[in-house]
């Protein structure tokens, strides 16, 4: 072997070593930002069962871990997001009131996603509905649509967000279910925080679930369920 | 008087309409920057700037571009008439209204654009299509309509292509009556609310836009008259003033269905009490506004015999626009106001103005840019005017 075969050699080893070394702390990063890679699977129907006999007037646990949870300023302006707000209620023959959180219903039939002109507003298939912020242009017309009022747009420039909850100015958003956090197998921010136990969240297709044997046994309804958009959120006592 | 005297003085007039000419190009050209002015502004200071917030989502520019787009598709009902039924005195004013058309729809697309929370991605509206999404479509109609107007322009102004007009009228004709329904339908898709989901609203935007296309273009008609010192044929004048009263009362009945058939819902009473009765500036507005100005007024105004025509039809016409304004405004912001009805049955209360009537205030922000649309089409229309042949150029009048 002469000496230019040898030069040769030791060049294509040195250039191959640089270039692992170039490459695979992106593939591990890459890793680390993605955490689960496997997709959201369609058997699985994540959805709340909210007991409004037990949550409490006057209790705003869930709603505060909410903004906590995604970088909210808990402002209550017209102009502020509220992903999560308390509604009282009190019927107007009875006057039976109650109080009770109400969010995105993570609707199976969303009407948002349906008026969405550049399908930002998306279900996965899990059955959680977001917003994709990068093509989301700012139209608002999923705010006309949502029969809820579950949605907020960001009227402001945003500081210090939640590195886990990307938001945008100029962008709508609503509940995510605290996407970051199932993703993780840990339950959304509000189930945890509510200290009456009055959130109930678990996976609906699933029979042996916690949730799916309460609605079996307690009777429970839809909000506006004449709308036919079988929301994935449910309440009991209502 | 002797013939360099005239002469003279016709210079003088044409410089003074030179001095004019530019003097207005120059005020609209102003519209145009203060509202990209604002439009910078939100960029920097988002839309807390302007009045609108999460009750009230679609505002003033809404209103702005809505009448705008609307008008663009009814003007061209001047062309139809002429292209399509072959009523001589429309058809020479076809490329007027085709020419109206593409700076309403210019000048009313920039504001909607403009008014985005993110306008800088535009782009996004194109590549990512949501084909369920009757936003989407529109974005397919109002370019088409672009084009196949351009085309049909073409079609009536290059001599080699007049015999294509007829074919390109018909085009023109079927689309905008498909994008009229769309812009209904923006509305007609919202079933949870009670102002919209209703089906009569893609007919009465449709119809709507007769009345606010032929005002508007009887407007700048007039205007074109006057600069060029010429009259126009009082049995035309007539005829097209008694379209417009059509056309007026059309809409007024269209408008007359669409609360009565809301009065028949149940669930829809409350709002009507809203919107006709106890809103404030809302039944103010749609009283005063749209029913007085925007209907009585015009309709005495074409039809009490012994009032003078000019005059008349023009005063009408400009009624009928304001009237338009005022009914878009009831139209879109009464109906966010009003609350939407999460719970039927019960008195509800929260942080986010639930069971509560949403107030509004516009901001100044948000009428530079509605503004800045009506400039871009008055811009547009100015300059084509000028440098092409525009004006109608009508033979002896024969009724057809």
């Amino acid at each position: 072997m002469n000496d230019t075969q040898n030069q040769r050699r030791s060049f294509l080893k040195t250039s191959l070593g640089v270039a692992a070394v170039a490459i695979a702390p992106g593939f591990l990063l890459f890793d680390v930002a993605h955490g689960h890679s496997e997709a959201v699977s369609a058997k699985v129907r994540w959805g709340m069962l909210i007991n409004t006999e037990s949550c409490a007037d006057g209790c705003n646990d869930c709603v505060n871990a909410c903004n906590k949870e995604n970088g909210l300023s808990g402002g209550t302006l017209p102009t502020d997001s509220q992903w999560m707000r308390k509604i009282e209620i009190k019927d107007i023959s009875g006057g039976h009131s109650l109080s009770l959180p109400m969010m995105c219903q993570h609707c199976e039939h969303p009407p948002c996603v349906d008026v969405c002109p550049t399908g930002a507003s998306f279900k996965r298939a899990d059955g959680i509905v977001l917003v994709d912020r990068h093509l989301c242009i700012g139209c608002r017309y999923c705010m006309m649509a949502c029969p809820y009022k579950a949605r907020s747009f960001v009227h402001e420039p945003l500081h210090d967000q939640n590195p886990d909850v990307p938001r945008g100015r100029g962008t709508v958003e609503a509940c995510s279910m605290c996407v970051h956090r199932i993703d993780k197998g840990q339950q959304p921010a509000c189930a945890e925080a509510c200290s009456n136990k009055s959130i109930l969240f678990g996976n609906l297709n699933d029979p042996d679930s916690e949730i799916a044997k309460k609605i079996r046994t307690v009777a429970s309804a839809q909000v506006r369920s004449d709308l036919g958009l079988n929301p994935g959120i449910r309440y009991q006592g209502l | 008087m002797s013939t360099s005297t005239t002469s003279q003085l016709k210079l003088e007039s044409t410089r003074f309409k030179n001095r004019l000419f530019y003097f207005m190009l120059a005020a609209g050209g102003l519209f145009v920057l203060a509202g990209m002015y604002a439009v910078h502004m939100m960029e920097e200071h988002g839309h807390i700037i302007s009045g609108m917030n999460n009750q009230i989502v679609w505002g003033l520019p809404h209103v702005f571009a809505i009448f705008l787009i609307v008008a663009a598709s009814g003007v061209l009902n001047v062309a139809s008439i002429g292209s399509v039924f072959g009523k001589a005195i429309y058809k020479v004013r076809a490329p007027l209204a085709g020419l109206l058309s593409i700076a309403m729809l210019a000048g009313g697309l920039t504001v909607l654009m403009l008014d985005l929370g993110r306008p800088d991605r535009i782009i996004v509206a194109a590549t990512n299509f949501n084909i369920t999404s009757v936003f989407a479509w529109n974005i397919v109609l109002y370019s088409g309509l672009f084009s196949l107007v351009a085309v049909y322009l073409w079609t009536l102004m290059e001599k080699r292509m007049n015999i294509w007009s007829k074919t390109a009228g018909v085009a023109v004709f079927v689309w905008r009556f498909i994008l009229t329904t769309g812009t209904g339908l923006i509305f007609a898709f919202l079933t949870a609310r009670q102002a919209y989901g209703s089906a009569m609203l893609p007919p009465m935007f449709i119809i709507l836009s007769f009345a606010w296309g032929m005002a508007v273009f009887h407007l700048v008609q007039t205007v074109m008259y006057a600069w060029n010192e010429q009259v126009l044929d009082s049995a035309i004048m007539d005829r097209k003033k008694h379209l417009l009263g059509i056309f007026v009362l059309a809409s007024l009945y269209m408008v007359t269905v669409y609360h009565f058939t809301n009065m028949y819902f149940a669930n829809r009473i409350g709002f009507e009490y809203f919107i006709l009765r106890d809103g404030g500036i809302f039944p103010d507005l749609f009283w005063w506004g749209y029913v007085g100005l925007g209907n009585i007024l015009p309709l005495i105004l074409i039809y009490l015999p012994g009032l003078g025509r000019k005059k008349c039809a023009l005063a009408a016409s400009l009624a009928v626009v304001l009237g338009g304004f005022a009914f878009l405004y009831v139209f879109i912001i009464g109906g966010q106001a009003f609350p939407l009805s999460i719970f039927p049955g019960y008195e509800v209360s929260s942080s986010f103005g639930d069971g509560q009537i949403s107030s509004y205030h516009p901001s100044i922000y948000e009428f530079m840019l509605g503004l800045s649309g009506l400039a871009i089409a008055f811009i547009i229309t100015s300059i084509s005017v000028r440098v092409l042949n525009f004006l109608p150029h009508d033979k002896p009048y024969i009724a057809d």
